[in-house]
């Protein structure tokens, strides 16, 4: 097993320099002078002179990705002329409340698609699985950032049982009540889309498993029908459900934008996006490449995930 | 195409969807010729105007714009983005996985790798990145939306692509001495067209959404120019003071995205067969009863069959699997059930215990009673406290039948804890003592296997073994030899021989072997069609058979030493069985057949032990 995980991260090391190369080049897409570009127009003569030696702007493409490469990997992922901070404390700190989003996120699609999935399949064409049918298909149709405003105007401004936004109360607030008050609603407003993929791929696994001989078999042994659903036929499914987890891991942590854009999330996304708007580059080329390369490791666990779930797979 | 578009519409949701987004296509194309106002004169004194009011269908907003106007023109441009987009990302994603997949080799490679290093990114961080690169804007965010959809093309054309370089026709067309670039564009274009219009259907209205987000982000279309998406992101400002302007273009996306959803959702069961013809139904835990008719009374046999009618029904076909079977065992005998693949032998064995699998399946009569108990239609927990513990079964491959995933320790484990109050070690240790039971070495350890670490003859022990966990009266072993070689099967035989002995089992065997049925059991049904043709004492029916069916179904089968003769197959099919014509199934095929054969129905005729059902027998009984 631990070979196995050892050979698995060695071969993302080549995804993960692919990664850094794609960005770089589509950062080397800026029309115009680079540092100035990347620093902004308002950007200090000193500043740009100082980017033009670090990056070494004037050497040839190369040349300029490697030394960006060996700055990233002593952990120099620049300084933001917008923040005056180093890119990677910016970055570390926005992740934080970005994981503790999309994470709840992720359990929650996990969980919630995967059961609603199973009741689904066992009850085909029965009232819950219309009704679970029906969810879902609202559920996929949904642009993310319109239901998170309808739950504000819903939960927060009518209702008034949840914060309307933020992660934590301005005053008073901090601790993990808190922080749940806070998380509720963008966390289920950035399952959604996710939830129903998971639901419809295991509600089809699922059928697919139930019509098995081994499904047979258990039932011709009497076991009980609760297990031959739950143990044997999800535990098969799942070996086709965990990929997909793993790619809408991907959606949950990308679409984390316009959830923290809605809630005023304090994240990565938002982090993004006010980057972009102000022209600061070297925090969007530094917060891509450092999230990019989380969801390759978190892809890797899964593939491990399904190396253990599945003992055919040669490890 | 016309089977395609009744298919598409018999789906109503589909149908809906389609009827939808026509209707917005309409609406938007036709925005020239509608009354509508200039969706970009401000007045600001008629700003937050609420829905319906005087002269504003949908009311006004911040800048006292109309929205009715804004929103059918910001509709339009999303519809356009999220098409141009999507055409785009097909047009490149194609070429790419076309020349990737016919150059092969090097040339697939690199590409390919390249296409890997772009779906390795979390999908909309990288249209964030491009859009930070060529900065915000309508046209950026579309080449952004366009961009990271190409992999998607990449990949499916490319593999597409692969299945056809390989055929002939690309290699008769390489001959006839075409350049690589006709053969790309007469040949190999037109073949793959369809998938990436369907690939297209289904990613279009993703597409939409993508730019649309990004436009609410800020970083698509810029003021004044709206799309749905940066109307419902200037919207957001004022969202609880005049939610109105926020869900007007929300709700639009939504409708936009969901009808499209519905109508690739529809598309996408029309294309695929599988779902055509109903397969992909699960089987219920039991099978379902329809019983018609009365119920047969009650014998003093261990398990008797009673007139047993199994039917599946498929579409508006009902195929009679089982018509009118009655059997019976008694404690300690051996009964065997042979026919060709077909005969109905399996399904009258599944119907035993409820395992038929339904749908298709339904049970339309009879009875089978296991010590006088009626089971067709008890309810599921009774079945369930017998199945495996008064009544087991032995499957054909154990492959398929074991559970892939859990240890063969485990499986019988869970057999036996599902009818005893066990606690792990007990069930543990009674498992390895199964497995010792049918002479598996090592039998400690075997437990630990998987079921595909071990041989098929293993497999099938521990199959048996599963059958005996809980010691039932009756076993079904449905051909558990077949896919066996011939030494592994004589042990398996004998195996079942001795345990039948010192436990005082009733078996059911099932099989298409006489040589297998010969060595082993007492009494034998022949099945043809779903019906009993002739049963037996066994020396009796292989010695002198009665039915045509049987004596061709005997001398099928080669003898060692027997010299050489001809091995007489019998010519035909079985026929089909929602078309059975009257009288004997058999005629067709039959040489003794005569008219009278094909009038009406001939009933199974002799005494208790010994019956056959034909009107012209080989030999009187």
């Amino acid at each position: 097993m631990g070979g196995y995980i050892l050979k698995r991260l060695i071969s993302a090391v080549p995804v993960l320099f692919g990664i850094t190369i794609i960005v770089f080049l589509i950062m080397s897409l800026i029309p115009g002078d680079p540092a100035t570009a990347i620093l902004g127009s308002y950007a200090t003569p000193e500043n740009v002179e100082k980017l033009n030696r670090d990056l070494g702007l004037d050497k040839p493409l190369v040349q300029r990705y490697f030394i960006w490469l060996g700055n990233m990997l002593t952990g120099d992922f620049g300084r933001s002329f917008s923040l005056n901070r180093p890119v990677i404390d910016e970055v570390l700190e926005r992740f934080n409340a970005t994981m503790i989003l999309s994470g709840t996120s992720f359990v929650l699609c996990s969980i919630f698609g995967i059961l609603a999935g199973v009741i689904s399949a066992a009850r085909q064409y029965g009232f819950a699985d219309k009704a679970i049918t029906f969810v879902v298909l609202i559920g996929i149709s949904v642009p993310s950032f319109f239901l998170g405003m309808m739950m504000i105007l819903l939960f927060a401004v009518h209702l008034r049982w949840l914060p309307v936004s933020g992660m934590y109360a301005i005053y008073g607030g901090g601790d993990v009540p808190d922080l749940t008050r806070h998380l509720i609603m963008p966390a289920l407003a950035l399952a959604a889309v996710a939830t129903g993929v998971v639901a419809r791929l295991s509600r089809s696994a699922m059928l697919e498993v139930l019509r098995q001989d081994f499904v047979r078999t258990a039932r011709a042994n009497g076991v009980p029908e609760r297990r031959v659903i739950m143990g044997h036929a999800l535990r098969v499914a799942m070996v086709s459900i965990l990929p997909v987890l793993g790619i809408q891991a991907g959606f949950v942590l990308s679409g984390a934008v316009y959830i923290e854009i809605v809630f005023q999330w304090p994240g990565v996304g938002r982090m993004l996006v006010d980057a972009i708007l102000a022209r600061d580059l070297l925090v969007v080329q530094g917060g891509v490449v450092f999230v990019a390369a989380c969801y390759v490791l978190f892809n890797i666990a899964v593939d491990v995930a399904q190396s253990l779930l599945d003992p055919r797979i040669k490890t | 195409m016309s089977a395609f578009f009744t298919l598409l519409f018999r789906n109503r949701l589909a149908a809906l969807g389609a009827v939808v987004i026509m209707a917005i296509l309409v609406l938007v194309l036709t925005i020239p010729l509608l009354p509508l106002r200039d969706p970009d004169v401000t007045a600001t004194a008629d700003r937050f105007m609420r829905p319906f009011a005087e002269g504003h269908l949908l009311g006004t907003d911040h800048l006292g714009r109309d929205l009715l106007s804004r929103l059918l023109h910001g509709t339009r441009l999303s519809l356009a983005v999220g098409i141009a987009a999507a055409l785009i990302a097909a047009a490149i994603g194609s070429a790419i996985g076309i020349v990737a997949g016919y150059f092969g080799g090097r040339t697939d490679n690199i590409v390919m790798r390249g296409v890997d290093m772009l779906m390795a990114f979390p999908y909309i961080l990288l249209a964030l990145a491009i859009v930070a690169a060529l900065g915000p804007g309508l046209m950026n965010a579309l080449i952004a939306v366009a961009a990271v959809n190409v992999p998607f093309f990449a990949r499916n054309i490319r593999g597409i692509t692969v299945g056809l370089a390989g055929r002939e026709f690309i290699d008769a067309a390489r001959l006839a001495g075409m350049g690589h670039t006709r053969i790309i564009l007469t040949e190999l274009l037109p073949n793959v067209l369809p998938v990436i219009v369907i690939a297209m259907s289904t990613t279009v209205g993703w597409m939409i959404l993508e730019t649309a987000g990004l436009s609410f982000l800020g970083l698509g279309s810029q003021p004044p120019q709206a799309d749905l998406g940066s109307m419902l992101g200037e919207a957001r400002s004022a969202m609880i003071s005049h939610p109105h302007t926020s869900i007007v273009p929300g709700l639009m996306i939504f409708l936009i995205v969901m009808s499209i959803n519905l109508l690739g959702d529809g598309v996408r069961d029309a294309l695929d067969p599988r779902l055509r013809s109903g397969a992909l139904s699960r089987p219920r835990a039991t099978t379902l009863v329809k019983r018609q008719g009365g119920v047969p009374l009650a014998t003093d046999d261990l398990l008797a069959i009673q007139d047993l009618q199994t039917e599946f029904h498929v579409g508006r076909r009902n195929l009679r699997a089982v018509d009118g079977v009655s059997l019976a065992v008694k404690p300690g005998e051996c009964l065997g059930v042979i026919g060709e693949s077909g005969s109905g032998k399996s399904v009258t064995a599944l119907s035993v215990m409820g395992l038929v699998a339904s749908p298709p399946g339904v049970i339309t009569g009879g009875a089978v009673r296991f010590q006088g108990e009626d089971l067709i239609g008890a309810p599921y927990e009774t079945l369930r406290q017998k199945r495996g513990d008064r009544v087991a079964y032995i499957f054909q491959d154990p492959l398929s039948t074991l559970h892939p995933l859990y240890r063969v320790g485990q499986q019988l484990a869970e057999a036996i804890q599902s009818h005893d109050d066990m606690s792990n070690a007990e069930a543990r240790a009674r498992a390895i003592q199964l497995l010792n039971d049918v002479r598996i070495p090592n039998a400690e350890r075997r437990a630990e296997d998987y079921p595909h670490e071990m041989s098929g003859g293993m497999r099938q022990r521990v199959g048996i073994a599963m059958a005996l966990a809980n010691e039932p009266d009756v076993i079904i072993a449905d051909e558990p030899t077949t896919a066996l070689d011939v030494t592994v099967q004589a042990q398996i035989l004998s195996l079942l021989d001795d345990l039948r002995r010192e436990r005082g089992l009733a078996i059911i065997f099932i099989t298409h072997d006489f040589g297998v049925v010969a060595q082993l059991c007492d009494r034998v049904a022949v099945m043809y069609a779903g019906r009993i043709v002739e049963e037996g004492p066994t020396r009796a029916v292989l010695d002198a058979p009665a039915h045509p069916y049987t004596k061709r179904l005997i001398a099928c089968v080669p003898e060692l030493g027997g010299g050489r003769r001809e091995l007489a197959a019998i010519p035909g099919l079985p026929p089909v069985l929602d078309d059975l014509p009257p009288g004997c199934a058999f005629a067709p095929r039959c040489n003794r057949a005569e008219e009278s054969c094909r009038q009406g129905e001939i009933p199974l005729r002799g005494q208790t032990l010994r019956a056959v059902r034909c009107l012209f027998p080989e030999r009187a009984l």
